[in-house]
């Protein structure tokens, strides 16, 4: 069977969803070697807003570059949550920041629920790398991509001088599931 | 895998296409969805011994890439819908005054300032009939971030031998999504520059007619001096009220491109031998299509697609040759119409045209078109 892996990464701006959009995308082309694409949608504003990128994994073309059926919904706020759980895959994954999201989406899904944005501050001692948290839990739910090109695609995607923390906080996601 | 294999949108395809087409200078001012064109020049141009510069506002920044290229430099421009808006004036200018600039558009929701963020293509128009007056117009509209390099250099190899304003037609989708990329290697590009005078500078006449209707171009600094102005002008490029001038002037201008047509136009047709139903789109759209292409082919129904990669001058032969072959077609576009009305002309009513159309800042999703598939099976 093809592969073909929709993951939705929903939230508010500066969330950095959109980065780790970018970086799973990087994860699976470059590192992995299989096709992706990353697209995005986002407000005017510069922070706050709704915002959302979308990562399609695939070992062919891809054609459409949007999510249509998703396997994968990361959910950093409750409007996100709310709004995006409509067209998840049977047997798709949620997973939730229940630092933001009180209230989980009923569905044919899984739900994972973590206080990301919580942890983030407390174990890895920045709330700013919730974000790479977020896509450490998302390498262990999904398994489309390896650890090892992840964490390289982190190395190559985040600030100068900030690749530590983020190993640190992506390792502190996968060592929740 | 390439050593250039890259994760890359497509307004950084476009800004490493211009680096690679030899283009040395850009003039913009940020608007988004096109920014990183800009952002990305004003890293990369200074390392290449380039300019970058940041005007006051879009009409202004026009006016330096004209400037530039009548320089003798390859110069380039980016925006979105409000920008091109305001670039129209002197856009109308470069097409009179024959200076090579490629102009890239990269389309979000209108009019006015409209919606910042959001996909549309409802500038196709505008970049035919934006500026006032008659003259010809060359567009091309991309689908990936692979194609966005491609007709970069296209774009530039287009307006440096035809003497004009190429404008590239990208949407918000195209613009700001991550694909996987292989660039060809810089020197196995086809690239062309403007044709120069080989006469003395006392003989050159910027503006004479000859049989390739595209006169040579001498940049400034070479030794030819001679007169650039907006006013209809004659030969010398002094302006002229001659009725008989006006006209041979005005008329090289429709038509100068006339005998490059098969050059020029460009269309990628699939699954079109057996196709009953035809999709006529371009752009991010022809991604949506695609999909919905798929899954119509899955289904049973005979869907063939012709994709316009350039928009203007309108491949007209083309969709009237592939209206001959169908029972009907299709236009999908993010605008409410634009093209399907050219498509309709193209056909001369030999078959019905559905219009399929979105206007509310999403882009399509593939079962919209789908369902129009399905409706006129």
């Amino acid at each position: 069977m093809s592969l073909h892996y929709e993951i939705r990464l929903s939230g508010a701006g500066g969330q950095g969803l959109i980065l780790i959009g970018k970086v799973l995308a990087e994860a699976a082309a470059i590192y992995d070697n299989k096709n992706a694409t990353q697209s995005q949608s986002y407000g005017p504003e510069a922070r706050g807003g709704a915002s959302r990128s979308e990562v399609i994994i695939s070992d062919g073309d891809i054609d459409y570059p949007k999510a249509t059926e998703v396997n994968l919904l990361l959910a950093m706020t409750q409007e996100a949550a709310d709004k995006y759980s409509h067209d998840i895959k049977k047997d798709g994954v949620v997973i939730v920041d229940s630092s933001f999201v009180l209230k989980n989406p009923k569905g044919d899904f899984q739900v994972y629920s973590f206080p990301i944005t919580q942890i983030a501050e407390e174990k890895v001692g920045k709330k700013v790398v919730a974000n790479i948290v977020a896509l450490g839990v998302i390498e262990r739910v999904a398994r489309v991509v390896s650890e090892e090109a992840v964490i390289n695609a982190i190395r190559a995607r985040v600030p100068k001088g900030t690749e530590e923390i983020n190993i640190k906080a992506f390792k502190c996601g996968q060592s929740l599931v | 895998m390439g050593s250039r294999t890259y994760m890359m949108q497509g307004n950084l395809a476009v800004a490493e296409a211009a680096i690679d087409a030899n283009c040395r200078f850009f003039a913009g001012y940020p608007i988004t969805p096109s920014s990183e064109v800009a952002e990305h020049l004003s890293k990369r141009l200074p390392q290449v011994g380039g300019r970058f510069i940041q005007m006051e506002d879009e009409i202004a920044a026009m006016g330096a890439v004209i400037g530039a290229s009548l320089g003798g430099v390859k110069s380039l421009t980016a925006t979105s819908g409000p920008g091109y808006s305001l670039k129209q004036e002197n856009i109308g200018y470069a097409y009179l005054t024959e200076v090579p600039v490629v102009i890239v558009n990269v389309m979000r929701g209108g009019p006015s300032t409209g919606l910042p963020t959001l996909p549309s293509q409802s500038d196709v128009m505008q970049a035919m009939w934006g500026t006032h007056g008659d003259h010809t117009a060359i567009a091309l509209s991309p689908a990936s971030v692979g194609e966005s390099y491609d007709m970069t250099i296209r774009a530039f190899n287009l307006s440096e031998k035809f003497r004009m304003p190429v404008t590239l037609l990208l949407d918000e989708i195209i613009g700001h999504v991550y694909e996987k990329v292989s660039l060809p290697d810089p020197k196995d590009l086809h690239i062309v520059n403007r044709k120069k005078p080989t006469c003395p500078p006392d003989k050159y006449l910027p503006y004479a007619e000859d049989e390739s209707l595209i006169p040579p171009m001498a940049s400034f600094g070479d030794g030819y001096r001679y007169h650039v102005t907006g006013l209809v002008h004659d030969e010398t490029g002094f302006p002229t009220n001659n009725p008989e001038t006006i006209d041979k002037m005005l008329r090289r201008l429709h038509r100068k491109l006339d005998p490059y047509m098969s050059e020029i136009i460009e269309v990628e047709e699939r699954e079109t031998e057996n196709a009953e139903i035809g999709i006529v789109t371009y752009g991010s759209s022809a991604r949506a299509s695609s999909s919905a292409m798929r899954a119509a082919r899955e289904a049973g129904i005979k869907v063939g697609m012709l994709r316009l990669k350039t928009i203007w001058p309108f491949p007209t032969e083309a969709i009237f040759k592939f209206g001959q072959r169908v029972k009907s077609i299709i236009v999908p576009e993010l605008n409410l119409g634009q093209i399907a009305h050219e498509v309709e002309q193209a056909i001369k009513g030999t078959v019905k045209v559905h219009k399929v159309n979105r206007i509310n800042g999403e882009p399509f999703h593939p079962d919209e078109i789908l369902n129009k598939i399905k409706e006129c099976k």
